[in-house]
């Protein structure tokens, strides 16, 4: 068992989000579980942690809120258990002060 | 007529570049970015070589660059040692051969407003959702149900791009064996502090790049920046490699961190972002068609990037290709011809310039790294297992070098190891 011992939404609330609260510009096909070996591959390359395996139960928790909008899980997933990926709508997203 | 001469996607390296090469020469020339001002949406980790910057603006040293890299580290990383190369050379520091650390920030926006200031217009805060494709050509974009024309469409829209398959010119994305993922901290730390912990003169800093542990042995790496007021940390590993171990991305990035190699050179600094992005590491092999009917495409979006362990390249390529698709696109425009015909001259010019020329050179090094585990995981054990005994005294017999070099050698294989090197020196 690995450990993790950082906190990923910590060091997103130190970023600028527009978040969209009205449209998730990610999804998740319906039915997908957390045990889905697909659904792993997200919770070990998406640099934001937003796909978690949850404590109890095999519902997956995602959030796209904190999105970084670098395309890795699309590259990995976007055939297989994602909906739709799409760029956020305009005006919202990430803003990099620094980059 | 359409609406503008030329529309280029995004304001990166290559779209800003691009679009100031069109205004420059009286074309209209319309970029849209999605971010809320140039640079909003990027992130690099990040050092420009400079050389193709100077030949778009020859006042480049005035734009928001961080600090002139004088010092350039390689470390090979076990998980219980670090071996460290530091190499500084004067002729590294002279113009035309310089590199900076940077921040994509301000420094697109810096770029942005050289293109604006040429004449180009701007539109921010708006995707483009698709193109306007006309009997097989593209003559446009729609952007937030918008239509607008152009007789030639420039694609810079990044690693990501959705829009390179949609004018038929790659496939929907990449094999996830020819793309990285890189998280990155940008942590804050006065200007002197940053000075004494690099080892470097006021305004000059250092590139510092790390192999091995650091990625839990798999192709990939660490790198550390020093930018004027802040520091670069981040890691990379190629996607179809994380799969292959437990550990995630985001705690790759902590576990490096807090090595006790790498704990005191961010000791009290105060991470003020945190970013994420894809890097294409595959070189020449993923590149997409980067000439079409009506349509160009640059930069990350070309997928012109190379990674050869030591150094890593993509601004001074991104830059270099979009000043290229300028200049192709001006020539069709006045030549009345935009079609794939007219516009192939892109391609013959990015050939004959170094960018291709180093892309084709280095065609087998993202082969060379996928191949050589060793490298990741082995050879920085190996040197740990050759380096301590030498500066390891404590009252027990000591060796020559030999008797404790040998052994080491024959456990990785002395035809393995050879056979390595003979690659290594072949493709990198």
């Amino acid at each position: 068992m690995i450990e993790i011992t950082v906190n990923v939404d910590e060091k997103l609330s130190l970023n600028k989000f527009n978040v969209d609260e009205e449209n998730a510009h990610i999804k998740l096909k319906e039915g997908v579980k957390a045990s889905d070996p697909e659904f792993l591959k997200l919770v070990k390359c998406c640099p934001a942690a937003l796909y978690k395996v949850p404590e109890e139960g095999d519902e997956p928790i995602f959030d796209y809120a904190g999105c970084l909008e670098c395309g890795t899980c699309r590259m990995i997933c976007g055939e297989t258990i994602l909906e739709k990926w799409e760029y956020p709508q305009p005006t919202m997203g990430i803003e990099y002060r620094f980059g | 007529m359409a609406d503008f001469d030329a529309i280029v996607i995004g304001a990166g390296c290559a779209g800003n570049v691009a679009a100031y090469t069109l205004a420059s020469a009286g074309k209209a020339v319309l970029v849209v970015e999605r971010g809320n001002y140039a640079g909003a949406k990027n992130m690099t980790g990040g050092r420009i070589y400079t050389h193709s910057l100077a030949k778009v603006f020859p006042d480049y040293q005035d734009a928001p660059l961080q600090r002139k890299i004088t010092h350039e580290r390689i470390s090979l990383m076990s998980p219980d040692s670090n071996f460290t190369v530091d190499y500084s050379a004067r002729e590294l520091e002279e113009a035309g051969n310089e590199s900076y650390s940077v921040l994509r920030g301000p420094f697109d926006q810096w770029l942005a407003e050289k293109a604006e200031n040429a004449g180009a217009e701007y539109i921010y805060g708006i995707a483009v959702e698709d193109l306007i494709i006309e009997n097989g050509k593209v003559s446009g974009i729609i952007a937030f149900g918008d239509e607008i024309t152009a007789d030639v469409v420039i694609l810079a829209d990044g690693v990501n791009s959705l829009l390179t398959s949609k004018a038929g010119l790659s496939k929907k994305a990449p094999a996830i064996n020819q793309v990285a993922v890189g998280a990155k901290e940008t942590i804050e730390l006065p200007a002197e502090v940053i000075e004494s912990r690099f080892l470097c003169n006021p305004g000059e800093g250092s590139s510092w790049l790390f192999a091995g542990d650091c990625s839990n042995g798999i192709v990939g790496g660490a790198f550390i920046y020093a930018n004027q007021d802040s520091v670069s940390v981040g890691i990379v590993a190629t996607m179809s490699e994380v799969l292959k171990q437990d550990i995630p991305v985001y705690q790759m990035l902590e576990n490096f961190k807090q090595r006790p190699e790498i704990a005191p050179l961010i000791r009290d600094g105060k991470t003020v972002e945190y970013s994420g992005h894809v890097v294409p590491e595959g070189g020449l092999h993923m590149m997409p068609e980067i000439v079409g009917d009506g349509v160009l495409v640059a930069g990350d979006a070309a997928m012109l990037c190379m990674n050869l362990g030591y150094t890593v390249r993509g601004m001074d390529l991104a830059v270099a290709s979009g000043q290229i698709a300028g200049e192709a696109a001006i020539k069709a425009l006045d030549a009345g011809d935009t079609s794939k015909a007219g516009l192939a001259q892109y391609k013959t010019m990015l050939d004959n310039s170094f960018v291709m020329r180093d892309m084709k050179l280095y065609e087998s090094a993202p082969e060379f790294l996928e191949t050589s585990p060793m490298m990741f995981r082995g050879v920085p054990e190996m040197l740990r297992d050759i380096m301590t005994p030498l500066f390891k005294n404590n009252g027990e017999p000591r060796q020559h070098v030999m008797q404790i070099a040998m052994p080491v050698v024959k456990k990785m294989g002395l035809f393995k190891l050879a056979k390595f090197a003979m690659k290594a020196v072949k493709s990198l």
